[in-house]
């Protein structure tokens, strides 16, 4: 696969336990260059794990994460958080800073990582806003924001240092239809115009395969199934396909595991 | 039958270390490094204001009530062996000495580091904590290292006001009041308080008391369940476990420094 051979991040043999529930068991992916990449998996499958392993939050209990070159876990303190500067996360929740606008909230990193003056983070900060559709919001406080433009103002603050990577964790849960449209293009579109490398964790099958350049599925700790979108719609396995065409019974039975019902009654 | 109430023990015992450990690694983590003057100073600032000048009225109002009731019970036992003019020593090294330390940092403990606790923990909860990580700044630079020094700044100054005030409540009572001759009282006072064996140490208990209050509150947040129950629980831990080192400190203190 040709997108494959110049993966932007490679993760190799990775397991990790929360506590002694095996996360991940052995798990190997890699994450093209400039391509959106979605991994989709059941709740509570450790979709949301994964990001914060790629970004250094976590570290695995064994296995490699390499982002290029580098080695995410064996990385200090210093050189992780150089790292970070180069990546982005959308958290499910927006995640702004409650106490600052929409406006600080942007201009945050850029006042942190910079000495840029003040007249020219007003100007980065508003072409953000204007990407996102929420230049006329500059001045609101994030508890005036619905879900929706809170997660297209983190996205505004997520892009503000220019990033190569984003990790959107869950950017879709809980949004009416057109949030969910908005978000989607504004993903799409910044995938495409600013270059980036995007990683989509999320369980809205549909909407994010129609975005996605690749898709891997996993759940139980292990891949279940990688291609592009086309390819997983055609998968015959039968978890895969209980998942991706959104069944209540399957692979993944409807019923918790329990005794004899009739016994019961 | 004895091995459960052991392993119990040992359980608890590995649990405290474990914490007691990370709340150094927090501290040391928040404090050690260059500091960014023109970034952290006005982050200091801000929470100079509300750790410590929005705690001033609390002080003020608390000092000046203890000060009047030490003055009225003094004076209620001194006047029977005709000892009244002791009262201003009795209520100044009362204060300078213990209560003004200890309960500025009980007070202390129960407004701004439970508000400490809190906010930290919210702001763990929302994951801002957790987006600034992401954003390559380190929250515990950012987050805990400013409130940190603000409450070791503000709480010996909210001391030493509790202190002046608690005084002169005492003085109220005592002169103002129940008719004990000014001269008396504050020539009293004036002898028997000793620049550096009551007021230098009071200053340094409070230091103590600043860095033990702020450690526990910031480290309750930090470490909090990022849920609405382990906020609660931590907010209490801050103040339970503060307010018991504080007195446990105070009278350890006491007996290294007054003996």
């Amino acid at each position: 696969m040709t997108m494959l051979q110049d993966p932007l991040i490679r993760i190799e043999n990775v397991t990790f336990f929360r506590g002694l529930r095996k996360i991940y068991d052995n798990v190997s992916l890699s994450i093209p260059r400039g391509k959106i990449t979605a991994v989709m998996g059941p709740s509570g499958t450790g979709k949301t794990t994964l990001l914060r392993i790629i970004g250094g939050q976590l570290k695995p209990d064994s296995g490699s994460v390499f982002y290029e070159d580098r080695n995410v876990p064996k990385l200090g303190r210093g050189a992780l958080y150089e790292l970070r500067k180069r990546m982005s996360m959308l958290f499910q929740s927006g995640a702004l800073f409650t106490g600052m606008n929409v406006f600080d909230n942007v201009a945050y990193p850029i006042r942190e990582h910079t000495s840029l003056p003040e007249e020219l983070i007003r100007t980065l900060v508003l072409m953000k806003l204007e990407t996102v559709g929420l230049r006329g919001a500059a001045f609101l406080m994030p508890s005036e924001l619905s879900g929706g433009m809170a997660r297209r103002a983190a996205l505004a603050r997520a892009i503000a240092l220019d990033p190569e990577l984003i990790m959107y964790d869950e950017p879709l849960t809980g949004q009416d239809p057109i949030t969910m449209a908005v978000l989607l293009k504004l993903i799409k579109e910044l995938n495409t115009t600013l270059g980036l490398t995007s990683i989509i964790v999320s369980h809205d099958v549909s909407e994010v395969m129609s975005i996605a350049d690749y898709v891997y599925l996993v759940s139980g700790g292990r891949v279940l199934a990688h291609g592009i979108p086309d390819q997983l719609k055609e998968e015959r396995h039968p978890d895969v396909y209980q998942f991706i065409h959104g069944l209540p019974d399957g692979a993944v039975p409807f019923h918790y595991p329990a005794g004899n019902y009739l016994e019961e009654l | 039958m004895l091995v459960k109430p052991i392993s119990n023990l040992g359980r608890s015992g590995i649990e405290f270390l474990t914490a007691l450990g990370r709340a150094l690694l927090v501290l040391l983590h928040a404090l050690i490094g260059r500091p960014q003057f023109k970034k952290h100073f006005p982050l200091f600032v801000e929470q100079l204001y509300v750790v410590g000048v929005q705690s001033v009225m609390i002080i003020i109002v608390s000092g000046l009530f203890i000060g009047m009731v030490l003055g009225l019970q003094g004076y209620n036992v001194l006047v029977q062996f005709k000892a009244e003019a002791s009262l201003g020593p009795l209520v100044s090294l009362s204060i300078l000495r213990e209560l003004g330390p200890v309960v500025a940092a009980l007070l202390f403990a129960g407004r701004a580091g439970s508000a400490l606790t809190a906010e930290i923990g919210l702001m763990k909860a929302t994951e801002q904590l957790s987006s600034m990580e992401m954003m390559a700044v380190d929250p515990l630079r950012r987050v805990i290292s400013p409130r940190f020094w603000a409450g070791f700044v503000s709480l010996p100054l909210l001391t030493f006001m509790f202190s002046v005030i608690g005084i002169y409540g005492g003085k109220m009572v005592g002169v103002d009041w129940l008719g004990i001759d000014e001269g008396t009282f504050w020539t009293g006072t004036q002898a028997s308080v000793d620049l550096y064996d009551d007021i230098a140490q009071g200053w340094i208990k409070s230091v103590i008391f600043a860095v033990v209050v702020c450690w526990v509150s910031l480290f309750n947040g930090y470490n909090c369940l990022p849920t609405a129950a382990g906020i609660s629980k931590a907010t209490t831990q801050t103040v339970v476990h503060s307010s018991l080192i504080v007195l446990g400190l105070d009278f350890v203190l006491t007996a290294l420094m007054f003996n």
